[in-house]
């Protein structure tokens, strides 16, 4: 059984501020944390591995595409448990929308050798577009479950999840091959162990290059992207609240007043 | 050449609305919505609306019609088994079925747990744009290119997003954004609905052995008014006050994160990036900081009364109304004013 994690360097939340003069994000440090999502993705895997009759068979690898320094994010994650990493970096693959970032990992998937299981985070805390994950299931054909909530079991064939799908929580019988996206909440990242940070130490992160992972040019960053960020803007609704003076009593009159006026 | 691209482009015309339908077979609401933008956008572009609506075989007859009266000009109609159990990529393949054949210039669905399933499948199959969770969707009379506005980094960001060289265009559209249009009987009557079959090789794989539905007071996402308690609330006995201020503005309680974390609330109220998003007519958030993760979920409110003790609290930057104050106390005192 070979299960694929998908994780995404993001900036640490904390660094994510404006500049109200260039209205561009800050970025100072620039520290690149694991999405937290992926941390939860990653923890299913080593779950699924050590729930596993014979754990050796289940082999977890993480695949990421960003710059060279998203390697030690990889050895991280190796530390924790996974087993082994490919990280695709490239200019070439810079400015990828999601169709461009699922070609890209679809080609990762396949240097490692495919996969039974990919799991991905529901979505990443930047570009939050949650679409890579069933993006990925597309491109494979492969069934797709979305935001679970908890992965019950796993055969050969087959994994039985529960899923937040709207108003309401689903069980699902998902057969494999297959794509999972998973929620936060379904489990905390683990800590290294003494073991995980010597492997981690002494196994070498694959990078592939674009040439080297045989992707096709006209697919991968820029120009293989479709969409395009035209223009970006601060939500113009900051700072702009009225304040509402006064103690207690006056303020809950004057919100009376205004909330009586707005035909509710 | 620029010219063999443009006349390319040219063959695509209409605005597509995808219509999701619930578990009995009755399109949601976001799908009048969607279709009362598209009809804005299809009078500037001069073109049609067509609605996709796809049912298992025993559902409800009515609501073709129903979006007919909507504004959609043609429904393109399957009533097939297979597509009961909204298995993502049975839809995935026939809308790209439907699509290649027809050629939309823009598709559209609800930004719905489901929608955010599909889309990515059908435009991952067409090679072609998707834009997440779209809040504005504007045009350009002339070219058909759709400008679409979306939040990203947690709401902090807003982004205009374009897909000039590929169609269709797509766009995932958060629902409560847009009003849903009065019914329109004589439009219904000039309307047409079609009936497509789904190919044989289509098949769900995903089976679903069980659906645990949320009560209809377990959902807060259609809420009108929405009571926000934060960890400034103080203590779970104060929630009893929050609860009331909700019921005596006919509203529902909402929450922070924490406050699911220490089990004072169920975890269906909580609002933010890994709870739900939401879009009432008014929100008041009671002793809620304002972290990104939370107001992520709340870029949909219309007003937004933020009570915080803290002046300098972040949440003050997306409040319509910003009143600095002990919020047990003015929740109190305005439950009583609105009572009286
Ligand atoms: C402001 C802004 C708005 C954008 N809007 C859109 C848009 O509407 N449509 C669009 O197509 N693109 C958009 N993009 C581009 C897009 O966000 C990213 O460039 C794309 O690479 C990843 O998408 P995501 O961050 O939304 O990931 P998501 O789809 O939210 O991520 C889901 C999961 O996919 C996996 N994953 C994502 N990226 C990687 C990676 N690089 N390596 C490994 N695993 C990964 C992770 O498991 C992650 O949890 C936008 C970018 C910005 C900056
Ligand atoms: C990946 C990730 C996902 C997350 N997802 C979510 C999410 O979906 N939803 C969510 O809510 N959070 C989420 N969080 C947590 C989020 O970052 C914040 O920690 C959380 O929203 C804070 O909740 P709070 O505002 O209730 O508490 P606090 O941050 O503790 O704020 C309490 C506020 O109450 C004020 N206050 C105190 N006493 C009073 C009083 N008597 N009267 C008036 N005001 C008072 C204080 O000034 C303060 O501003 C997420 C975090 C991460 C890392």
């Amino acid at each position: 059984m070979h299960v694929v994690v998908c994780v995404k360097a993001v900036p640490g939340s904390t660094e994510v501020k404006m500049d109200p003069k260039t209205n561009t994000i800050v970025r100072d440090g620039g520290q690149a944390v694991i999405n937290p999502f992926d941390a939860s993705a990653l923890e299913t895997a080593l779950r699924i591995k050590d729930a596993a009759a014979e754990p050796a068979d289940v082999r977890v690898s993480v695949l990421s595409m960003g710059i060279p320094a998203t390697a030690d994010l990889l050895r991280d994650c190796i530390a924790r448990g996974a087993d082994d990493g490919l990280l695709l970096s490239d200019r070439a693959f810079a400015g990828a929308d999601t169709l461009a970032t699922t070609y890209a990992l679809s080609r990762g998937i396949e240097a490692l050798g495919g996969a039974d299981l990919i799991l991905c985070g529901k979505m990443a805390v930047d570009g939050d577009t949650a679409q890579i994950g069933p993006e990925l299931a597309g491109t494979f054909e492969w069934p797709c479950a979305t935001d679970v909530v908890e992965v019950r079991g796993l055969e050969p064939m087959c994994t039985c999840v529960r899923a937040n799908i709207d108003r309401g929580v689903a069980s699902l019988a998902v057969p494999l091959p297959a794509v999972l996206t998973v929620s936060k909440d379904i489990a905390d990242l683990r800590m290294p162990s003494i073991a995980g940070i010597m492997a981690a130490e002494t196994v070498s992160i694959e990078v592939l290059d674009a040439k080297r992972s045989a992707s096709d040019a006209r697919r991968i960053g820029l120009s293989g992207s479709p969409t395009q960020v035209v223009r970006s803007f601060v939500p113009d609704r900051a700072d702009g609240a009225v304040t509402v003076p006064g103690d207690a009593a006056e303020q809950a009159c004057a919100l009376a007043q205004l909330i009586e006026g707005m035909s509710l | 050449t620029p010219q063999q691209r443009a006349s390319r482009l040219a063959a695509y015309k209409d605005v597509w609305v995808f219509a999701q339908v619930d578990q009995t077979g009755r399109a949601l609401p976001v799908a009048f919505e969607l279709l009362g933008r598209a009809r804005e956008l299809a009078a500037i572009r001069g073109c049609r609306v067509v609605a996709l609506l796809g049912q298992g075989a025993t559902a409800p007859q009515d609501q073709a019609p129903a979006l007919l009266a909507a504004g959609a000009d043609e429904v393109l109609l399957c009533r097939d088994d297979r597509l009961a159990t909204l298995d993502a990529r049975v839809y995935a393949h026939w809308i790209c079925d439907m699509a290649g054949e027809r050629k939309p210039e823009i598709i559209l669905y609800g930004a719905t747990a489901f929608g955010r399933e599909l889309a990515p499948g059908v435009a991952v199959r067409l090679q072609t744009g998707l834009t997440a969770d779209c809040t504005v969707l504007d045009i350009d009379p002339a070219t058909g290119l759709l400008q679409q506005t979306r939040p990203a980094f947690g709401g902090n960001l807003m982004a205009t997003i374009e897909c000039p060289r590929h169609r269709p265009q797509m766009a995932t559209v958060r629902p409560g954004i847009f009003a849903a249009p009065q019914v329109d009987a004589l439009h219904a009557e000039r309307g047409r609905i079609t009936q497509v079959a789904l190919a044989d090789a289509w098949r769900p794989s995903v089976r679903v052995d069980a659906i645990e539905h949320a009560g209809a007071t377990d959902i807060i996402t259609d809420a009108d008014v929405l009571v926000v308690a934060g960890r400034g609330i103080g203590s779970k006995k104060n929630l009893a006050v929050a609860q009331r201020l909700a019921d005596v503005l006919g509203g529902k309680l909402g929450c922070t994160r924490p406050l699911v974390e220490s089990g004072w609330l169920e975890y269906w109220h909580q609002v933010g990036q890994t709870g739900v998003s939401v879009s009432p007519k008014l929100l008041i958030s009671l002793g809620v900081s304002g972290a990104i993760q939370h107001v992520a979920g709340t870029g949909g409110a219309r007003t937004v009364i933020a009570v915080n003790e803290d002046p300098n609290a972040p949440i003050f930057g997306s409040a319509t109304y910003r009143v600095v104050g002990d919020c047990v106390e003015v929740a109190r005192e305005l439950t009583a004013r609105l009572q009286a």
